[in-house]
Parts: C-alpha cells; sequence; structure tokens
C-alpha cells in the first residue's frame, strides 16, 4: 500500500476525538477534510491581502486579485486546462446549473431530450428537469448494467439527432461506480449533442486531464478535494464557452452597461457575477497545491489499494451487501453496503458511538435507489489520508451493530 | 455502549421486526402520510374514527428502527382510545422527547404508566438527531386526527 500515513498530521481535524473514541472519518465523498495549509492560505489573505477582486487601483485590490486569478491558474493547471477555459463557481452544482440556465434553456426545445443515466447525484437530474419544464425537452436515462456501470448497450435505440445534451457522472457517489466517459462523450459528438461531464468524484480521485476527455463541459468541487466548501469550477471547450449565455448577471461579469442593455466581460469572468468568494478561490488553489505535492498517482494507488482491502473486509462481515462493483480498476473509493435488516440510519448512530463517520440515505440519488430496489444505504468512503486500521475499526463496529440487533 | 443499549431496547427492536397493525384500512377512514426528506422515512397511516374514538388503524411504513418501532408502538396506544385521550398522549409523548437534562432529566420517572411500551423511546433523547425518527408517526397522526376534526 503506497503509504501516505504521515499526512495524517497535516489534517488538524483527525487528531479529534468523537464520542471519546479516536476519530475515524470515513465520509470523504461527502466533504473532504483540510490541511492545515489550506486553512493557513486563506487566514493569511484575510491577514494580508483582504479586498474585492478586479478593478481595485490600491495596493491590496493588486494583491487579491493576483491571489485570486493565480488560484485560477492552478486549478486550471490541476486539470490541465487553461484558465480562461475556467470560471469558479459555487460548486458542482451551480456549475451544472449554469449549463443548463446558459446553454440548455436556449439550445432546447419542445421533443428535444436530454441523455441522463440512472446513477446521478440530484445536481446533475434537477437541473435538467428545469430545463425540460422550460423548454418541453425530455428527460431520458440509461439504467446500469450486472456490475453497477452504465449499461451503453441500448444507446442506439435512445441515440438520435433529438437529443441535445448527454450529462453522466465520472464516478457515481453512491456505487463508486466510474463512468463510460469515453463512450458516452463520442456518442453524444456523433449526433451533435454535448457532453458533461458531472466531475465531483472524478477530479479529487483520479488523475484529469480534461482536454483528452472529449467532453464539452465539467464540473467539480473544491470541498471535495481538501478545499474550502462555497466554491467549484465549470470548465468548457472554448467555443462552447463562447456560446454559453450568462445564467447570473450583475457586477464583475460586464463589460458595458447601459440603460437597457449590456455587454459581457469575456469568458471566464462572464460566468461570474458578483464578487466570488476570494477567500475559498485561494483555498482551493491551496488544496490543489497539496494534492500535486502528493501526486495524484500516489493519491490513486492509496485509495485502490485501501478501496481493495475495505471490500475484502466488508465482505467477511455476515448479512453485508456490497452495491458497486467488485473491481477495482471499475470504481473508486465510495462503497455503499447494507447489513441485514439494520436500517442504515441505525448503522451510522451505531458506528459514531465509536467515533466512525459514515453516511446513511440516498445520498441524493433516489432515482438510483429506486432503480437499485433499495431505501438507503450506509457509505463509506475513502481518501489519502485513511488507513486500513480505520477499515479494521469499521468492520468491528459493524459485527457490534450485529449483535445488538441480535443478528447471528 | 450505554447509550446504545439504552436507544436499542429489546422492545424497540420487536416493534422494528414484528409491526404491529400493519397494513391499509378499506372503506371509510382518514389517510395521512408523513416523511422525513432528509433520511428518507416514511409513515403512512389510516384511522377510522367513530364517535371521538379510534376504533381501527393501520400503519405502512419504510425507515429505521426508531421512526418505525415508534410508529408500531403508538399503533398499539390508540386503537380503541378517544381522541381525547389520544391528544393527552402525544402530549406526553412529546414531553418526553424533549430534551431539556434540567426539568426533564432522562432518568426520572416518567408517566410510564400511561406510556407504555412507549417509555422505550426515552434513550433516543440521548441521540437528538434521532428524535426527528420516533416523532414522524406522531406528526403524520396529528395530520389525521386534523381531518376528522374538521
Ligand atoms: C457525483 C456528485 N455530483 C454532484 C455533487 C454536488 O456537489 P456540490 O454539493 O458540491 O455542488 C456531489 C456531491 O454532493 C456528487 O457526489
Amino acid at each position: 500500500m503506497s503509504d501516505l500515513r504521515a499526512l495524517r498530521a497535516d489534517f488538524p481535524i483527525l487528531s479529534r476525538e468523537v464520542n471519546g473514541k479516536p476519530l475515524v472519518y470515513l465520509d470523504s465523498a461527502a466533504t473532504t477534510q483540510k490541511p492545515q495549509s489550506v486553512l493557513d492560505a486563506m487566514n493569511s489573505y484575510y491577514e494580508n491581502s483582504n479586498a474585492n477582486v478586479h478593478r481595485g487601483a490600491h495596493t491590496l485590490a493588486v494583491e487579491a486579485t493576483d491571489l485570486y486569478e493565480s488560484a485560477r491558474t492552478k486549478v486550471a493547471a490541476f486539470i490541465g486546462t487553461s484558465p480562461s477555459q475556467l470560471a469558479f463557481t459555487r460548486g458542482t452544482t451551480t456549475a451544472i446549473n449554469h449549463i443548463a440556465y446558459g446553454w440548455g434553456l436556449h439550445h432546447l426545445s419542445e421533443g428535444d431530450k436530454i441523455l441522463l443515466t440512472i446513477m446521478e447525484h440530484h445536481a446533475n437530474i434537477v437541473p435538467w428537469q428545469l430545463v425540460a419544464k422550460y423548454t418541453g425537452a425530455e428527460l431520458v436515462y440509461l439504467d446500469l448494467d450486472d456490475d453497477f456501470g452504465v449499461d451503453t448497450s441500448e444507446l442506439d435505440k435512445v441515440l438520435d439527432e433529438r437529443v441535445k445534451i448527454v450529462s453522466f457522472s465520472g464516478m457515481s457517489n453512491v456505487t463508486g461506480a466510474l463512468g463510460p466517459i469515453d463512450v458516452l462523450s463520442k456518442a453524444a459528438a456523433s449526433v451533435g449533442a454535448i457532453s458533461v461531464l458531472d466531475a465531483a468524484q472524478l477530479v479529487p480521485h483520479t488523475n484529469v486531464d480534461v482536454e483528452a476527455l472529449g467532453v464539452d463541459f465539467l464540473a467539480f468541487s473544491s470541498h471535495k478535494m481538501l478545499g474550502p466548501t462555497g466554491i467549484g469550477a465549470l470548465w468548457g471547450r472554448a467555443d462552447r464557452l463562447e456560446e454559453m449565455e450568462p445564467a447570473e448577471g450583475g457586477g464583475e461579469m460586464i463589460n458595458v452597461v447601459e440603460r437597457h442593455a449590456s455587454t459581457w466581460a469575456p469568458v471566464p469572468h462572464k460566468f461570474e457575477a458578483g464578487t466570488p468568494p476570494i477567500a475559498e478561490a485561494v483555498g482551493f488553489g491551496a488544496a490543489v497545491d497539496y494534492l500535486s505535492a502528493v501526486g495524484m498517482d500516489n493519491v490513486v494507488a492509496h485509495e485502490r489499494s485501501i478501496t481493495a482491502y475495505a471490500l475484502d473486509r466488508l465482505s467477511e462481515v455476515p448479512d453485508l451487501t456490497i452495491y458497486g462493483p467488485k473491481d477495482v480498476s471499475k470504481r473508486g473509493g465510495a462503497v455503499s453496503f447494507e447489513l441485514g435488516d439494520i436500517h442504515p440510519h441505525d448503522i451510522a448512530t451505531i458506528l459514531d458511538q465509536d467515533g466512525i463517520a459514515v453516511r446513511a440515505g440516498h445520498h441524493c440519488a433516489r432515482p438510483l435507489m429506486k432503480y437499485l430496489e433499495i431505501p438507503a444505504t450506509a457509505r463509506a468512503s475513502f481518501y489519502l489520508y485513511n488507513v486500513p486500521e480505520e477499515v479494521d475499526l469499521l468492520v468491528e463496529s459493524l459485527h457490534k451493530a450485529r449483535g445488538i440487533f441480535g443478528l447471528v | 455502549m450505554a447509550g446504545l443499549d439504552e436507544l436499542y431496547r429489546e422492545v424497540i427492536l420487536d416493534h422494528y421486526r414484528n409491526p404491529r397493525r400493519k397494513g391499509t384500512l378499506s372503506g371509510d377512514h382518514v389517510h395521512a402520510e408523513g416523511n422525513n426528506p432528509s433520511c428518507g422515512d416514511e409513515f403512512f397511516l389510516d384511522l377510522l374514527v367513530e364517535d371521538g374514538v379510534v376504533v381501527d388503524a393501520a400503519m405502512l411504513g419504510q425507515g429505521c428502527s426508531i421512526s418505525q418501532a415508534s410508529g408500531s408502538m403508538m399503533m398499539d396506544a390508540i386503537v380503541g382510545q378517544s381522541v381525547d385521550d389520544i391528544q393527552d398522549l402525544a402530549g406526553k409523548f412529546r414531553i418526553m422527547m424533549t430534551i431539556d437534562e434540567g426539568e426533564n432529566p432522562v432518568d426520572e420517572e416518567r408517566p410510564g404508566s400511561v406510556l407504555g411500551d412507549l417509555e422505550a423511546l426515552q434513550g433516543v433523547r440521548k441521540f437528538p438527531v434521532r428524535i426527528k425518527c420516533a416523532d414522524l408517526a406522531w406528526t403524520t397522526l396529528a395530520q389525521a386526527l386534523d381531518q376528522t376534526a374538521s
């Protein structure tokens, strides 16, 4: 196992206790913990350089603008693109809404189709439902195959010129399954549709070279990759960003404002109305610095080995069912499971007494839960700071839960 | 661990696994549906109220042990009772589930004789995030009773 154990010291929260036990944080798919360097960068921004960005002539405004724009450069470089193609947003959800309102509303009409997969997060469903409602377009879903992957074998049946948008996840936050990026981006291009990649789980956990993925748009969140909440990014192909309307208007995103009409600032600023989350951008930049210093190849290797270990250990627990691929080359580190008839919320409560943080519920993917015919799952998810002993504690606590519920 | 023993009492697990009056009513009745959107728990309640008395009831639900056991215990407690007595019981249940360590310490003698099995839910108070689970059936009941009042 590529040993990143020493990194744990960089995360202050990992040394706290919960219910008298050392914290075992297994909820990184929901949000990740932050290293000291991210906290320091944000603090230092407020202590030394706080000012509003752009068009300010004073020293602090220049410093704040430089910090904000250099964060953009760092985040763009992290996914292999140029800062001119990366707009800061509030997160993945907002980025997808920008595409829905800025592109979808203007390019779809009655009878058009938006193709999704059944494993999508609500963030990649509800914005398209709104587009469908306003334009008369229709949502179409791809189901899953036997191994929790998206079933693309019936793609021909749903793919035609009426499909204008294909939007899908690169990695499920429920099953951990990787999305068929290559197949779906090519399928979209073949009918002249745009492809949108929900990379909320992908960018934090894989090495992404966005220009090579073949998609038109990509969305991700800082808080799922060691950065602060309140910021994320929208990447788009240069021509797509040009043809996209701003979904929000206000200060910062304009060129000239007249009484009755305005012109927009160039991409990407035309998508950043209002004062942006500056400290958060700085923190986001520090987070990608941290990940780059560790090396995404090391992060991937570490997560694969700890996920393999977790799948192995969990399969020893009687009555436990895993919902997701068993092959670690087809998945990331979000592991959903059920344990006999113990409801996931009861599992989460019992684990919490042992200081173990897992998530229970529908994980913002209700259509997927309905499709899998389960009301909820418990989910353990791993990141670079997790160690195998934490998996052992999880398994031990699950045995305890079986005892409490009298499963034998 | 002590907390967990108090939360998952035998009687709670029994009601969770063998919910009382599971099903639906046919014929005349009022129907109410409750759910906790944050966790997905659901509770559907059918009540037949005649002359101010709940003469029959049935429930369907889906969710954690606490929400479902609370509902099942409630069914036992309300059938055959007058609406007035049920309102009274609901009030006592609400008091029991209120976290107020000063006036309402967890270990103090509760109005147990009235609440019966429901008293086993006291342990939930040590897990504040789970109180809404125990409340679900009762808020659904309040909706159903509101319909009978109108
Ligand atoms: C796959 C996926 N898509 C979208 C989101 C939404 O991200 P955010 O809440 O940061 O906008 C999440 C996380 O909650 C996710 O896991």
